[in-house]
């Protein structure tokens, strides 16, 4: 990691003077997908510099762990780069209000996205929008076709055909019904709790009421997901309470088990391990023909730095990101990151296919968490993730898990007292 | 009174100087600056002088002191098993190792030594897989001596986890106490030996009666060595259980609950003011533990000369 960040700190001098010699505008983008370096470096750039000739791009990756701290001194600084990758919600919007990053709401593409894509990059009352949505990740259930087969169960889409399928898979005995764990304890609030509850809160509606304070958390919509989760134990694998969540992937890889409660982040390292054939599913309605809801969760935008000297060409490569073009470019080199613009993008990995294709039947919705919620101690992502864990372990009932969020939630957040 | 004057002593000073330098460099200065720290807050990019306010939330709010005795009575159990099985585990294996009749001696010696130097990454992450309940050697071993209904997963269980980790601790560091009695049983002159056996005093009556008590002071040095390196674990419970020191917070100990306030977790964001708190907190606490030793026991302590 740490070579390609000085390959690609190598790469800005080296094309930054070329981009001087020839009088060309040289944009350097900040980063933390180092993963990604050479998507943008062989697809993402060249596509766009042949579009635009006299805007040089250059995409410049820190390691993902020292991304904010070395972001925040390079702004602090005055020698970050012109274009800086936005982390949702609170990370972005402290360098928004710091006056790091430029609004971009007015930008022609910015028609090509829903409110939910801008909620990660806007301040808090939507006024103004200082990020291009860039991808979102899908959640939902990732299935094992073959063993479906073998034990002769369907795709469920409600609850009670989820639990029936379920107990079918475990009375037939050859695989796990669900692969998943509680040691790590994020997966039982991010794929389970956030995963399956959208359903219950009707996606945006019940998150917005209750940042508003006119839902709480003890409502029945949102004990009802802890209810469901409290069944799940028995169809997890054996000892599952010190199952990490690498052993859940290893185990669906492998071929052990049915289903995988999944994020679409999956999907490349899936298709690279497992030698059967792969569905995905969406999370079951409570009963047939319910509206439904799916967390499609904002993860990453591209920001502008007030600061930078080719704010036009900026600009300019902000309105692309903002394209089809883009979007296709993007969605078709990472499976798994979604665009979140209104684009119809074609993809070609079947199980991306899959997830995407929710997203016209069902409301989409980002985690309850992360947005404004999450700003107070107690941490409401952190207790999510243990409240989740203890349900699913038995050790808290779902009413219990319920009010000890609520408590925590109102003890610093004013709409909530 | 003699009206001789003793010229200044320079090179007390000159030879002190060294490492009264690097000592305030680097524990005294940092000690104060956490001090200085814990008495501060920030908002909104503010710092601001607020006494000992995050001490008042520390313990006044019931969610930091729910959080802080949690870890404090679990870091106490962590002590209590390391007292308790750590070592006299280490006092037996060093007493069994001292007999010469042992063949293999330092095989034994180097064998239970070997994992003190191993890294608790590699360690945690050992006995995490060999106590996995899917592809750990743990069940398989006990099933094989028709033993499996023994087997949870430990790690996972509120009940367990704690106890578990804390032998695997064990596990780890019993060839510290082990190696220090061992010496101190080798520095034992035969001759009192001798003079014992010659009294009727052999075998196991001779270890109560002769060698113990004259190891009591590495005993001592063991207790509080370990109590100084237990209420500052971390590295264990981290590499095994991560940062919120699942499940449900029942491994979470001093240290774990001090990295959380301090650095932060995932979404939930640093406060290095209130860090500072919990570290000071911690240091009196060790502080305690140690000034009870020094002035409570081992100034009390019966020394032999021999």
């Amino acid at each position: 990691m740490k070579i390609k960040s000085l390959f690609g700190a190598a790469t800005a001098v080296l094309l930054g003077s070329i981009g001087v010699a020839s009088a060309d505008v040289t944009l350097t983008i900040e980063s933390w997908r180092n993963d990604d370096l050479s998507i943008w470096q062989e697809k993402i750039i060249p596509a766009f510099e042949a579009e635009n000739p006299g805007i040089k791009v250059v995409f410049a990756p820190t390691a993902p762990a020292q991304y904010n701290s070395a972001l925040n001194a390079k702004l602090e600084a005055g020698t970050a780069g012109d274009l800086i990758t936005c982390r949702p919600f609170d990370g972005s919007l402290s360098l928004y209000k710091a006056g790091h990053l430029g609004e971009v709401g007015d930008l022609d593409n910015m028609k090509n996205f829903g409110a939910v894509a801008k909620s990660g990059w806007s301040t808090d009352d939507g006024s103004a929008i200082f990020c291009v949505p860039m991808a979102s990740v899908i959640h939902g259930f990732i299935y094992n076709k073959d063993a479906f087969k073998e034990v002769g169960v369907s795709v469920p889409t409600t609850v009670d055909g989820f639990f029936s399928t379920l107990e079918k898979i475990k009375q037939d005995g050859s695989y796990v019904p669900l692969s998943m764990g509680v040691a790590d304890q994020w997966e039982a609030a991010t794929m389970g709790y956030a995963n399956i509850g959208v359903n219950y809160w009707k996606g945006e509606e019940g998150r917005q009421a209750v940042i508003a304070g006119d839902m709480k958390l003890t409502h029945p919509d949102w004990v009802a997901p802890y209810a469901q989760l409290a069944k799940w134990g028995p169809y997890m694998g054996d000892g599952y309470e010190a199952q990490s969540y690498p052993d859940s992937q290893n185990m669906f890889t492998l071929g052990r088990a049915a289903i995988y409660p999944a994020g679409s982040w999956e999907i490349s390292g899936f298709n690279a391990q497992a030698d059967f054939e792969m569905g995905a599913f969406r999370v079951p309605v409570q009963a047939a023909g319910d509206e439904c809801y799916i967390s499609d969760h904002v993860d990453i935008a591209l920001g502008m730095n007030k600061a930078t000297k080719n704010p036009e060409a900026a600009r300019t490569f902000l309105n692309w990101v903002g394209s089809a073009e883009f979007a296709d470019l993007y969605a078709n080199s990472l499976p798994g990151f979604f665009s979140l613009s209104d684009h119809n993008v074609n993809m070609t990995d079947p199980l991306a296919q899959d997830f995407v294709s929710w997203r016209g039947e069902c409301n989409s919705s980002i985690r309850p968490y992360h947005q404004i919620l999450s700003r107070g101690t107690p941490n409401l992502a952190n207790e999510y993730w243990v409240t989740s864990a203890n349900v699913i372990r038995g050790s808290m009932t779902p009413e219990e898990a319920a009010a000890h969020m609520q408590k925590g939630l109102a003890s610093w957040y004013a709409p909530q007292q | 009174m003699t009206s001789h004057r003793r010229p200044i002593r320079w090179h007390i000073g000159i030879f002190l100087a060294p490492a009264v330098l690097v000592y305030s460099a680097f524990m005294i200065f940092p000690l104060f600056g956490t001090l200085q720290l814990s008495l501060f807050t920030t908002s909104e990019q503010q710092t601001s002088f607020v006494g000992f306010d995050n001490f008042r939330v520390l313990f006044g709010d019931p969610r930091w002191s729910g959080a802080f005795w949690n870890a404090l009575v679990n870091n106490v159990w962590f002590f209590v098993i390391h007292m308790l099985v750590q070592n006299p585990l280490g006092i037996l294996i060093a007493a069994v190792l001292s007999n010469p009749k042992l063949r293999l001696r330092g095989f034994y010696r180097s064998a239970i030594f070997l994992p003190t130097i191993m890294s608790f990454v590699i360690v945690g992450f050992a006995w995490k897989l060999i106590l996995s309940p899917l592809w750990g050697i743990a069940p398989d071993m006990l099933k094989a001596v028709g033993l499996k209904f023994l087997f949870a997963p430990y790690l996972g269980k509120e009940e367990y986890a704690l106890t578990t980790l804390a032998l695997i601790s064990v596990w780890q560091y019993v060839g510290i106490p082990m190696m220090l009695i061992y010496a101190a049983l080798l520095s034992i002159p035969q001759e009192v030996i001798e003079a014992g056996e010659v009294e009727g005093v052999t075998g196991f009556s001779a270890f109560w009666k002769i060698k113990l008590p004259l190891i009591l002071p590495a005993i001592g040095i063991i207790s509080i060595l370990t109590f100084v390196g237990n209420f500052n674990a971390f590295d264990l419970v981290y590499a095994a259980q991560g940062a919120l020191a699942g499940p449900n917070y029942a491994t979470d100990i001093l240290g774990t609950f001090l990295y959380r306030t301090f650095f932060g977790f995932q979404m939930q964001l640093g406060d290095p003011n209130m860090g500072a708190a919990v570290a000071m907190i911690m240091f009196l606490i060790i502080l305690t533990g140690v000034c009870i030793y020094l002035f409570g026991i081992q100034m009390r302590m019966t020394r032999y000369q021999l």
